[in-house]
C-alpha cells in the first residue's frame, strides 16, 4: 500500500506545484514600451492596478533607438515576453494583419468601452486597421504629436524685442507661420545671449530610425505633401512629389542650413532636449510627451510652448503616440484585458494625465479645466486636432527607411534636388508596394 | 631498463594505418576525432552558405517567416547589379579601402623603420603606438564621435589651435566633404600599428649579413633600402595589405558608430547597406544575394592577390 500512497502524494504535490506556478503566472503581467518619462508615469499609475487586482506588473522598457527593432522582433518571433504592449502607431497594420495583436471589438462591446469616447484622431491613428474601418486593435493610450518649445526669457528681453520689431515690423513672439518661424530662427542664429553663442532652432535630423522623417513632414504637410491620392490609394505620383511637397522639403533644408547648431546632422529627441536645456537654441522641435519633464526641469520663466507653424497649404503636425494592445501570444490574455479595462476608466485616465501621460479620453481632454491644467495642455489639444501620420502599412519600416534615406541625402548630404529626392521616393515606394502585392 | 623490442609492439600497430585496435581502424579513430569539428564546420559554415545561396533566389523575409515565399530566380542579383545606390555604396567602400590602406602602409612601414632602430624608451614608444589597435572598434567609433563634435570635440580644438580657424566652423562627420575622410582618419589611427607590427616582423627577418655585404659594396642608404629592405619586406607588406583589405571591405562597426553611414548615405559602406536591407527592411532574399556577391568579390580578389603574393615570395 505504501507505493500507491507515495505515488498519490507525488501526484498531488506535482499538481499543487503546477497550479501554484500557473497562479503565480496569472498574478504577473509584463508591459512593454519605450524607456522615457511617460513610461515612468505608467509605472506609478499601474501601482493602483496592482493594489486593486493583486496582479503584479512587470515592465520591459527599451530606449527609443532600439524600441521598434526590439519589439517588432519580439512580435515577429511570436515571443511571450510582453502580455501588453504600447506599440507605435505605424505598427498597427503589420501587427493586425500578422496576428500579433488581439482584436478588441468584442472585448470593447462586452465591457462598454466605446471608441467614440476617445479623441477621433487617436482612434484613427492608434487603434484602427484598416484605417477608417471599425476594427480595433489597440486602446488609444498615449496621445502625442510634434510641438515646439521656445526660450520664453530670451523672447522677453526688451532689447531683443525692440531689435526684432525694428527689423521685421512685428513683435517677437512664438511663430504662427513658417515665414515667421524663419524670421525668428534667423534672428537668434549666432546671437550672443548672456555671454554665450546661441542658435535659432533645433530640428530632427536623425538618419538611422525615423528622426528626419518625423521632422520634415511637419513642414511638408503644411506645403501640400500627401502620401497618396485620397481618392485612389497608393497612387503617389503628384502627391508625394507635388510642387508643394518640394517647397516644404526645400524649406526644411533651409532651416537646417541657416539656423541650427553645428554638428546637428544626426540628432533626434534626446539631442534636442539637451540643446534646449543647455541654452543652445531658441526654439526646439520635439514630441509633446517630453514637455512635462522639460517644464519641470526648466521652470515657467524659461520655457514656453507653441504648435507647429502653418504653411500655405494647411496647418498640420506629425502624429506620435501609441496605443495599448494585448499581445496574441500572451499566456495571460485575461489578465492583460483586465488591465486594459482598468486603464480605460475615466478616473484612471484623469490620473494618467496628472502623472504626465497624455490621455486620449474625451472626458479628460474636453474638461473645461484641461487647457489650463498645464502650460502645454492647450497646444496639445490644438495639435491633436491637426495631426497626420506616416504610413501604418505592414511594410511601414521599409517605407520609412526609404524616406529617411532620400530626405537625409538631400537635406544633410546636399545630394541632388528636392524634386529628385521626392521623385526617387515615389519610385522606392512604388516598388515596395508592388513587392507587397498592393499595386 | 625495459627494452622496447619489435616483439613488444602489438602486431596490429605494426601493420600500418589500416590495422585494427579494439575493433576500430586508425583511420576510423582519426575520423571519430575530427568528425565533431567537421560537423561543427558544416553546421556553422557550409550549411549557412548553401542556405544563403538558396535564400538569395527567393523573396523570403525573415521577419515574416511564417509566410510562404517564392522563387525569384536571379531577380535579386539582377536588381543588385543594376541598383545605382548600391554602386554608390561600392564606390564609398572602395574610397575607404583604398585610402585607408595606402595611408596605413606608408605610415606603418615608416613607423616600423623607426621602431626597428634601438633608441632610449624604445619599448615605451612601441607600447604607446600599439595602444589604438588594442581597443574595440565600437569604443573607437564612440569616442571619435565625441572627439569630432564641433562644439566640444577635442579634434576641432586641436585643428583650431594650429590653424587659427574657429573650431565650430567645421564638422568632420557632418560635412559632405570631410565625412568620408573622417572614417579613413579613424581607421588609419586605429590600424596603422597593426601594419607596423607586420612590417617590423619583416624587417627583423632580414639577416644582418645582407646589409653588411651591401655596406662592403659601398651601397648608399637609399640603395640599401631599395635593393634590400623593400624587396625583402614586400611579402610582409602584401600580407598586411591583404589582411587590411579584407577587413576594411567588410568594415561595419566603426563606421556604423562613427557616422552611421551619414551624412545622407555618403559614408554608407556596402556592409551597412547589407545590414539595413537584412535587419531593418528585412529583405532577406535580396540581402542574401548581396552577401553572396560580396563573398565572391572578396574571395576572388583575395585569391588573385595570394597568387601575386606567392610570385613575389618566389623571386
Amino acid at each position: 500500500m505504501k507505493t500507491p500512497r507515495r505515488a498519490l502524494f507525488a501526484a498531488v504535490l506535482w499538481t499543487a506545484l503546477g497550479l501554484a506556478g500557473t497562479a503565480a503566472q496569472a498574478k504577473t503581467l509584463t508591459l512593454c514600451w519605450a524607456a522615457w518619462d511617460p513610461a515612468n508615469a505608467l509605472v506609478e499609475l499601474s501601482k493602483d492596478f496592482t493594489k486593486q487586482s493583486g496582479i503584479e506588473m512587470k515592465f520591459e522598457f527599451v530606449p527609443w533607438t532600439s524600441y521598434a527593432d526590439r519589439f517588432l522582433n519580439e512580435l515577429n518571433s511570436h515571443s511571450k515576453l510582453c502580455d501588453l504592449i504600447v506599440g507605435d502607431s505605424q505598427w498597427i497594420g503589420g501587427s493586425a494583419e500578422n496576428g500579433h495583436y488581439v482584436k478588441l471589438n468584442d472585448f470593447f462591446d462586452k465591457n462598454g468601452i466605446k471608441m467614440s469616447d476617445f479623441a477621433q484622431p487617436t482612434v484613427l491613428g492608434y487603434s484602427e486597421w484598416p484605417k477608417h474601418s471599425p476594427n480595433y486593435w489597440a486602446l488609444p493610450a498615449m496621445g502625442d504629436a510634434v510641438g515646439w518649445t521656445y526660450r520664453k526669457d530670451w523672447f522677453a528681453k526688451p532689447e531683443l524685442r525692440q531689435e526684432f520689431k525694428t527689423k521685421y515690423g512685428h513683435e517677437l513672439a512664438p511663430p504662427k507661420t513658417w515665414d515667421e518661424f524663419m524670421q525668428v530662427a534667423k534672428f537668434f542664429q549666432n546671437r550672443v545671449i548672456d555671454g554665450k553663442k546661441v542658435y535659432g532652432a533645433y530640428i530632427f535630423t536623425e538618419r538611422g530610425s525615423e528622426g528626419i522623417t518625423m521632422g520634415v513632414t511637419n513642414v511638408m504637410y503644411d506645403y501640400g505633401f500627401d502620401y497618396d491620392n485620397p481618392k485612389k490609394p497608393y497612387e503617389m505620383n503628384g502627391f508625394v512629389n507635388s510642387p508643394g511637397a518640394v517647397k516644404g522639403l526645400e524649406l526644411y533644408k533651409e532651416i537646417f542650413k541657416c539656423c541650427t547648431a553645428p554638428g546637428m546632422t544626426n540628432a533626434y529627441m534626446s539631442e534636442g532636449l539637451d540643446a534646449f536645456k543647455s541654452g543652445q537654441v531658441a526654439m526646439q522641435m520635439n514630441w509633446f510627451a517630453f514637455f512635462p519633464g522639460l517644464y519641470k526641469a526648466m521652470g515657467a520663466d524659461k520655457i514656453g510652448f507653441f504648435v507647429n507653424p502653418s504653411g500655405p497649404n494647411g496647418h498640420y503636425t506629425q502624429l506620435g503616440g501609441q496605443g495599448l494592445s494585448v499581445v496574441a501570444y500572451s499566456d495571460n490574455r485575461a489578465g492583460a484585458l483586465q488591465y486594459m479595462k482598468w486603464f480605460a476608466q475615466p478616473t484612471v485616465q484623469k490620473k494618467w494625465w496628472s502623472l504626465g501621460g497624455y490621455s486620449c479620453l474625451k472626458a479628460v481632454l474636453s474638461d473645461p479645466g484641461f487647457p489650463a491644467s498645464a502650460p502645454f495642455a492647450g497646444d496639445f489639444l490644438v495639435s491633436m486636432n491637426m495631426v497626420k501620420d506616416f504610413w501604418a502599412e505592414p511594410i511601414y519600416a521599409t517605407l520609412l527607411l526609404d524616406m529617411q534615406k532620400r530626405v537625409h541625402d538631400f537635406v544633410v548630404a546636399d545630394k541632388g534636388t528636392a524634386q529628385d529626392a521626392l521623385n526617387g521616393l515615389v519610385k522606392d515606394w512604388t516598388k515596395d508596394f508592388k513587392d507587397a502585392g498592393k499595386l | 631498463m625495459a627494452q622496447v623490442t619489435d616483439a613488444s609492439v602489438p602486431s596490429s600497430a605494426r601493420s600500418g594505418p589500416m590495422t585494427r585496435s579494439g575493433g576500430m581502424s586508425d583511420r576510423a579513430i582519426a575520423w571519430l576525432f575530427i568528425s565533431p569539428t567537421i560537423l561543427l564546420l558544416l553546421a556553422i559554415n557550409v550549411f549557412p552558405l548553401i542556405w544563403t545561396v538558396h535564400m538569395s533566389l527567393t523573396n523570403y523575409k525573415a521577419n515574416m517567416g511564417w509566410m510562404k515565399y517564392k522563387s525569384v530566380g536571379i531577380g535579386n542579383y539582377r536588381d543588385i547589379l543594376t541598383d545605382s545606390d548600391l554602386w554608390e555604396a561600392m564606390q564609398t567602400t572602395a574610397h575607404f579601402v583604398f585610402w585607408s590602406i595606402v595611408s596605413e602602409v606608408v605610415l606603418g612601414f615608416g613607423l616600423a623603420l623607426l621602431i626597428n632602430r634601438k633608441f632610449r624608451g624604445h619599448s615605451f614608444w612601441t607600447t604607446i603606438i600599439l595602444l589604438p589597435m588594442m581597443l574595440s572598434p565600437a569604443v573607437v567609433g564612440n569616442f571619435w564621435t565625441f572627439l569630432f563634435q564641433p562644439q566640444i570635440g577635442l579634434f576641432n580644438y586641436v585643428v583650431s589651435f594650429f590653424s587659427g580657424i574657429d573650431p565650430a566652423s567645421f564638422q568632420m562627420i557632418g560635412d559632405v566633404k570631410l565625412a568620408p575622410w573622417s572614417i579613413v582618419l579613424v581607421d588609419v589611427w586605429m590600424w596603422t600599428p597593426y601594419v607596423m607590427l607586420i612590417c617590423l616582423a619583416g624587417l627583423r627577418s632580414i639577416p644582418d649579413y645582407i646589409y653588411e655585404a651591401a655596406e662592403v659594396d659601398r651601397a648608399s642608404a637609399w640603395r640599401r633600402f631599395r635593393s634590400v629592405t623593400l624587396p625583402m619586406v614586400m611579402p610582409f607588406l602584401m600580407l598586411a595589405v591583404l589582411f587590411r583589405g579584407i577587413e576594411n571591405f567588410k568594415m561595419f562597426d566603426m563606421v556604423n558608430l562613427l557616422t552611421n553611414g551619414g551624412p545622407g548615405s555618403l559614408t554608407e559602406t556596402v556592409s551597412i547597406t547589407l545590414k539595413r536591407a537584412a535587419f531593418e527592411k528585412w529583405q532577406t532574399g535580396w540581402s542574401s544575394a548581396l552577401a553572396i556577391i560580396l563573398f565572391l568579390t572578396v574571395f576572388g580578389a583575395a585569391n588573385i592577390y595570394i597568387k601575386a603574393l606567392n610570385r613575389v615570395k618566389q623571386r
